[in-house]
């Protein structure tokens, strides 16, 4: 009599069955687990630089802090802005003050080169000059060594992301500005955000070395709330003195960020896919040799009285089970061997170097899983169902 | 040869399980054939870098510009042919998305120094004739559906035109062909002149690099340390190197595409290695009553071992051609990331390393049942079957 | 290499041959100080209970297996002292196989089955035809040349066996239980074949059987138990 209980039953004798087979199937197991393994590893592997770079650009900013351009620039590079501009933006309305005056940083910036320490060649780092109200308005930035550059003199303090990456950014070292040796006074961090890439200096030391008169490339204000950002908006378009851009910070890092991202995510996903597809026909062939290595164990379950259906669930469960272990395998693998592996890549629409780690986030564990379950039930499904097609007397005399 | 239809006949003996390690190394070698493409992409450039000439720009920093005097101390330095400028525009046309590069340059001695960018006589002429005139890549022409004749707007934040919009419009008199397949056509170029007067006064005399042709290739890296030499102390320093150096630079700037690609290639083929050594491993145990037969008949062990390597080598570079040829077909249908990598396609020269990989491949999957089916003793064979 | 016979005329000489197996610490002595001379043309039959030795032997005169003590000696040639490569050389000249379980390969059709022996030689394609068909001819499977083993009957693919073993044309065939798979009437088929081939052929054939209906076919029968040779069966 089959009810449920007893279906379920047959199941569990089945799958016991086939994990007792395992070690005379030793070879097809094997290349099941670590087939599906390699798979997630490099797809989990792949996905985590995506996920990295997006992090490093989305903490670069926060909500509150507004960022202005000229009016046509998409980057602080093409952007330019007179002193008295820079004063307009600093006293309108939304800016928060502190005691000594608008929370406002006029910034400019040039790109320095400097040798990648992992290829030995040079790359293009950011030195960017700030106001003093600075590290108000980027109150994410500490010193975690050394200290802060003295205002007036040619000094400067460099990213954490920025000293591993490149060669020579230790406190005490110097680095070329213009025609001379600046030395590295201090390391700072900024929340992983985009800054932790980029050489720190005050605007007005800057200014003279590059010959930029007293014209800086963006100002970057501190608003009273995320809330105050329309109005400190308004207030600038509608100013007849200026011609401007504005935005929050977080959506400037964002849309800088955009070409880069897409550039890794669509050919992430295109080497995932093509990996999971062969994946899918390597699962076939090793469940489908999996199974013919216990045709006549299964024929002689079937002839015992064990239902077809049974088999049938039976084998996709042992197939999923497999594939799990593999995806499992596979993610740590992925995770201990990438998870914060730190590298920088250029960003197209910055020209600059943006440093970040890999990241090999939960979801993205998750997602490798999920791909490795399906590539088991896929695999699994077609040789299940041939065993339990299989006439039994002819399955009997299999050798 | 004789032994072919044997070797074959074996491969047959379960079609569902070749067909499916086919399918499988079929798969690997689409992805190894992707990568290959992508690799290109993003540092091919280096390949086809003119050995015979230099970059000059800013030592401070890139975007420094360098004064257009420049040029004539350059073409007074020996071993120096000829000397050009170019600058980075950085104008927009319509929406930031539609990103390609469009320069200001001399014509006459831009084509000159360029034989890469093939353009017709008539409209090389016809640039030299007009002042607004500017010619672009074939891509971008057909990206676009420019025409020649039609007038294009290009708004550029670091340099808005003189008076009224700011807006520069540019008439396309031509339209430049690649001479190798790899060769850039996305740019657009248009005439210095024309910029320099319309542009405002705080930039004019300004230009962005250098490109100088030595005359002796050989000389390069000498001549090179002479340019800079000769700008040791002037108002703005230089940096000379080879063309091929600063792309490659540039190239190892995005990331270390060769590393990436490489580890996820041995990710891939030592999976694939798993799973056909799987297939071989199984189909030669499978043959061992029949291997006992063979070498009973008179078959040497160096025989067998020939046999089951051809057998495994014929299953991978069968795999591999199709996987080639199907990323060929693919990689010919161009960028896959829409316009991020313009310079997309499979070089031959990694074909035939593909297929140098699947012999290897074939040999690796082939090694241990190769081996077993060699120590197999004829009695045992024999008594098992 | 012909069939050149040694000075008293035997084809086959087997001296005080040993053959000891060894398992794990275990020896096991499956042949001693065991003697045999076969003539040239004759039909021998080795008859033994199981596990006597008897297809031991049989290897051991094939060249397919080296004693422990002893020479082996096949027309005039001393096989013991052969190497591996030269014995699968020798072999390939002077050796037709036929064994119980027919060993086709599934793969290929009779007339390639039959074919198999001479992809070692320097035939041409042409010679190797001419080969495969006359020795299809002789065991009267001729119109069944493209056939796969499955669809041959037991005793059709015994003979495809026999047309494998002798299209070399070597100096001795050794059966190893020939008839063992086969009905009765099928069997008789085969043993009518091999004694063909004796008479009319001249071949010199070994078979090993268990089966005395099989082995009063041959003009002589030797008795094999654990490891000793006899001509007479023991009870």
């Amino acid at each position: 009599m089959a009810g449920p209980i007893n279906w379920l039953l047959q199941i569990v004798s089945i799958a016991r069955f086939g994990l007792l087979s395992i070690p005379r199937r030793r070879g097809a197991v094997v290349a099941t687990v670590f087939g599906i393994a390699g798979v997630v590893t490099v797809l989990v592997g792949v996905l985590s630089i995506a996920a990295g770079f997006e992090r490093a650009m989305a903490v670069s900013g926060s909500p509150d802090t507004a960022i202005v351009l000229r009016s046509g620039a998409d980057s602080e590079m093409v952007s330019g802005l007179g002193r008295d501009e820079t004063r307009v933006i600093a006293d309108s309305p939304g800016v928060a003050h502190s005691a000594e005056g608008p929370l406002s940083s006029a910034e400019l910036f040039v790109i320095i080169d400097i040798p990648k320490r992992s290829s030995g060649s040079d790359a293009n780092v950011p030195l960017r000059g700030v106001e003093r109200a600075a590290f108000q308005v980027h109150d994410n930035f500490k010193i975690i060594r050394g200290r802060m550059f003295d205002w007036g003199k040619d000094e400067v303090v460099v990213g954490t992301g920025a000293a591993e990456e490149f060669d020579g950014l230790e406190v005490g070292s110097t680095i070329k500005v213009g025609r001379a040796q600046w030395p590295v006074v201090g390391i700072f961090t900024a929340n992983g955000g985009v800054a932790e890439s980029e050489i720190w200096t005050g605007a007005t030391v800057l200014q003279e070395t590059y010959h930029r008169g007293d014209s800086f490339q963006s100002v970057q204000a501190k608003l009273i709330s995320p809330g105050a950002y329309e109005q400190f908006r308004d207030a600038l378009t509608s100013n007849p003195q200026l011609n401007v851009k504005v935005q929050r910070q977080t959506d400037y890092y964002f849309e800088r960020s955009e070409t880069m991202s897409r550039l890794i995510t669509t050919l992430g996903f295109l080497i995932a896919f093509l990996m999971a597809i062969g994946a899918v026909f390597g699962a076939l062939n090793t469940m489908y040799s999996s199974v013919s290595t216990r045709t006549r164990e299964i024929g002689t379950l079937r002839a015992l009285g064990f239902g077809a259906g049974a088999v049938v669930v039976a084998l996709m469960i042992e197939s999923l089970v497999l594939a799990l272990i593999g995806g499992v395998l596979g993610g740590s693998v992925a995770y201990f061997a990438f998870n914060g592996f730190h590298t920088s890549t250029m960003n197209f629409q910055s020209f600059s170097q943006v440093a970040f780690a890999f990241r090999v986030t939960p979801q993205l564990l998750l997602r490798g899983i999920i791909w490795a379950a399906a590539i088991g039930l896929i695999g699994g499904l077609l040789p299940a169902i041939r065993a339990a097609r299989l006439p039994i007397a002819t399955a009997l005399r299999e050798l | 040869m004789k032994f072919a239809h044997l070797i074959w006949c074996n491969l047959k003996r379960k079609k569902l399980r070749t067909f499916l390690t086919l399918l499988s190394i079929l798969v690997a070698f689409v992805l190894f054939g992707m990568l290959m493409a992508i690799k290109q992409a993003l540092s091919g450039g280096v390949q086809l870098a003119g050995a015979d000439r230099l970059m000059v720009r800013d030592k401070v920093s890139i975007i420094q510009f360098l004064p257009v005097s420049y040029k004539a101390r350059m073409e007074r330095i020996p071993g120096v042919a000829l000397a050009t400028h170019q600058t980075w525009f950085g104008g927009v046309y319509q929406d930031p998305k539609n990103f390609f590069m469009q320069n200001p340059v001399i014509p006459g001695e831009f084509l000159e120094m360029h034989p890469e960018f093939i353009l017709p006589p008539e409209q090389k002429k016809a640039w030299l004739q007009t002042r607004t005139g500017a010619i672009v890549g074939r891509k971008t022409a057909d990206r676009f559906h420019w025409k020649i004749g039609g007038k294009v707007p290009i708004k550029s934040a670091i340099f808005p035109k003189d008076g009224g919009d700011g807006v520069w419009v540019f008439d396309i008199v031509g339209i430049f062909e690649g001479r190798e397949k790899g060769t850039d056509t996305t740019p657009m170029f248009f005439r210095y002149d024309y910029f320099d007067e319309a542009r405002s006064s705080w930039a004019k005399g300004q230009v962005g690099w250098y490109t100088i042709r030595v005359q002796d290739p050989a000389k390069a890296a000498e001549i090179a340390k002479r340019v800079d030499q000769e700008f040791a102390n002037s108002s703005s320093e230089t940096k000379t190197e080879p063309e091929g150096a600063f792309l490659q630079g540039w190239a190892s700037q995005i990331c270390n595409i060769t590393l990436i690609v490489s580890s996820i290639l041995g990710a891939v083929f030592f999976t694939m290695l798993l799973v056909s050594g799987n297939t071989m491993s199984q189909s030669v145990r499978e043959r061992t009553g029949e291997l006992g037969v063979q070498k009973a008949i008179g078959f040497t062990n160096a025989q067998i071992v020939s046999l089951v390597l051809a057998e495994s080598c014929l299953l991978t570079t069968l795999g591999a051609v199709l996987g080639l040829g199907l990323a060929w077909m693919l990689t010919s249908r161009g960028d896959p990331t829409g316009g991020l990598l313009p310079l997309f396609y499979l070089p031959v020269p990694d074909l035939f390393i593909g297929l140098g990989i699947s012999l290897v491949l074939g040999v690796a999957t082939g090694f241990f049942p190769a081996l077993g089916a060699m120590r197999l003793r004829v009695a045992d064979a024999l008594r098992r079957m | 290499m012909s069939e050149s016979q040694t000075t008293d005329g035997a084809l086959v000489r087997v001296e005080r041959v040993e053959k000891v197996f060894h398992r794990g610490s275990e020896d096991i002595h499956v042949l001693s100080d065991l003697s045999l001379e076969v003539p040239a043309r004759e039909f021998l039959a080795l008859m033994g209970p199981s596990g006597s030795g008897k297809s031991t032997l049989l290897n051991l005169i094939g060249g397919l297996d080296r004693p422990t003590k002893g020479t082996v000696t096949v027309g005039g040639e001393r096989v013991d002292e052969l190497s591996d490569r030269e014995l699968a050389h020798w072999r390939a000249r002077h050796v037709g196989f036929i064994f119980q379980l027919y060993n086709l390969m599934p793969v290929l059709n009779a007339e390639q089955n039959v074919e198999l022996p001479l992809l070692l030689t320097h035939l041409s394609k042409a010679e190797r035809r001419e080969h495969v068909r006359a020795a299809l001819d002789v065991v009267g499977l001729s119109n069944r040349a493209k056939h796969f083993p499955r669809t041959l009957s037991g005793g059709e693919q015994q003979r495809v066996g026999i047309a494998r073993g002798i299209v070399t044309d070597p100096t001795i065939l050794l059966c190893d239980e020939p008839t063992g798979d086969l009905d009765r009437k099928a069997g008789d088929g085969i043993l009518d074949l091999l004694q063909a081939l004796n008479r009319e052929h001249g071949k010199t054939i070994i078979m090993v059987t268990h089966d005395p209906h099989a082995s009063k076919r041959a003009a002589r029968t030797v008795y094999l138990d654990k490891g000793q040779l006899g001509n007479e069966p023991l009870q």
